[in-house]
């Protein structure tokens, strides 16, 4: 009888040190943290320096994910605790920092170098996607250009599927908003970023000539590969 | 109201020196251009009539080293601000309506409200870095003094204080954007402000008193992505605190911002 107090008194002692450690991993709350390129940073060059890469990937994209992380964690905080205001409040830091996130981890995914297989034209069911609905390549890559050099401040020119009409579409976002905020059923096949950070080092302010190149390094089997996933 | 500048030097609309041979058939009162123009006539019959100069800051390139480098006031003034005068001048070539408004006249009337006309991102961004360029000074940075800081200790309880807000602004920026020290007109008062890609507060009525561009192409030669490094440098060593008084001497024609001094009988 005299074990039976103790026994929920340590039960009672272990529930509050889980509770103090790893709160968020109890509850579930998944963190994100920097996905690896497949390539060296030197890897896309001339098209893209090592220098921007390296500070493309290790800085902004890292920073958008530690700030995305931070608040998905008051997030949680604030739904747990009902305060509406607070969950409201965080919604344009998550869109912002998560939008970061998954913007550039699809752009890391969009560019090889040369050597793998970067800047070929895709073959299969996209390319023919493509001169069905553009013409041509070359009526596409003036399209995705003159649309991203146009685009006022900071953003991304997409080429996207709709996963409903199976057409394919070319469309910017502002600062780092997902394509699936122009379209929910839209799927982003290839984004180019054209904020200033991805391409200033190097091309200063003449963007024209950034998005000419980087279609050197465009890796168009990631682009295939989730075309051919919506439309087998 | 629209046509007075929020700066001592002269207005942009005005022909300068630099922009001497961009000007068409308009400058038909200078003697020695006349001989040229009888031989261009019909190459000058479709070049562009420059309504807007570029102008230049008030400070060499290189003054404001080694804070912004003379680098970055190269690509930035030469290359981004240009672009913006030269669009804006290519767009107002077609607009008959919009010829001879001054700076100030254009943000607000292509801002339409909300529903911006094409014009007005390069009217406004035009705007914007005349402002910027003027808000700093080699030398700068320091506390501003007199009326400025008074104002400053009135509406923010201090100076640091004012300067967390106006740093916590630059660095919670989304974007594209510029951070602006504002008298606001109907609540009397200064505050610190955020804005987007060009807009510019003058669209909102109130009368901007220090600004700093937030967009990368300011900052990143010199700091890469450390925003925070740049913001504090500037708040240091960059503003110019004499800009901001002279601003504020201004507005006060057009905001009140005394107490009622009521004689007693």
């Amino acid at each position: 009888m005299a074990f039976r107090p103790l026994l929920s008194r340590t039960l009672g002692l272990t529930q509050t040190l889980t509770h103090s450690h790893n709160l968020s991993q109890l509850r579930g709350l998944q963190t994100f943290s920097l996905p690896d390129l497949s390539y060296d940073y030197g890897a896309l060059e001339p098209a893209i320096s090592g220098e921007i890469m390296q500070l493309h990937h290790q800085k902004h994209h890292q920073a958008y994910i530690t700030n995305y992380n931070k608040a998905l964690e008051q997030l949680e905080d604030a739904i747990a605790k009902g305060d509406s205001s607070s969950v409201v409040k965080l919604q344009s830091a998550i869109k912002f920092n998560g939008g970061g996130h998954i913007n550039h981890s699809i752009f890391w995914k969009n560019l090889s170098p040369v050597s793998e297989g970067g800047g070929e034209p895709p073959h299969g069911s996209l390319g023919w996607a493509i001169d069905t609905h553009f013409g041509s390549m070359e009526v596409l890559v003036q399209k995705i250009n003159a649309e991203g050099a146009a685009l006022q401040g900071s953003g991304w020119v997409w080429l996207g599927l709709d996963k409903e009409s199976k057409k394919l579409v070319v469309d910017t976002t502002a600062n780092q908003d997902p394509l699936v905020t122009k379209g929910a059923n839209l799927v982003p096949l290839l984004g180019i970023d054209v904020w200033e950070h991805a391409y200033y080092l190097q091309y200063k302010n003449v963007r024209p000539d950034y998005l000419k190149n980087i279609w050197k390094v465009i890796n168009w089997k990631y682009a295939s590969q989730v075309y051919g996933k919506e439309c087998p | 109201m629209g046509s007075c500048c929020y700066s001592p030097s002269p207005s942009s609309s005005h022909l300068l020196v630099t922009d001497f041979f961009s000007w068409g058939f308009k400058s038909s009162k200078l003697p020695f251009l006349q001989q040229k123009r009888r031989f261009d006539r019909s190459q000058r019959a479709s070049k562009i009539c420059g309504y807007h100069g570029l102008r230049t800051p008030p400070y060499k390139l290189d003054a404001l080293e080694p804070y912004m480098s003379l680098k970055t006031l190269e690509m930035h003034w030469g290359g981004h601000h240009r672009n913006y005068v030269e669009g804006l001048n290519k767009q107002l070539e077609k607009n008959d309506i919009l010829y001879g408004f001054t700076m100030d006249e254009l943000v607000k009337v292509t801002y339409n409200n909300g529903n911006p006309l094409p014009e007005f991102n390069n009217a406004a961004q035009v705007w914007n870095h005349d402002f910027f360029w003027e808000s700093m000074q080699p030398g700068g940075g320091d506390m501003p003094k007199l009326g400025v800081l008074q104002q400053i200790e009135k509406d923010f309880g201090s100076f640091t204080n004012f300067r967390e807000k106006f740093v916590e602004a630059a660095l919670t920026l989304f974007g594209s954007g510029w951070v602006w020290l504002v008298l606001k007109k109907e609540e009397k008062r200064l505050a610190v402000i955020k804005t987007s890609n060009g807009i510019c507060p003058l669209v909102w009525d109130d009368i901007p008193i220090i600004s700093l561009d937030m967009w990368e192409h300011a900052y990143y030669l010199d700091y890469k992505n450390d925003k925070g490094k740049y913001v504090n440098v500037f708040m240091n060593h960059l503003v110019s605190w004499n800009a901001a008084m002279a601003r504020m001497a201004r507005a006060e024609a057009f905001v009140n911002l005394g107490e009622p001094k009521i004689p007693i009988a």
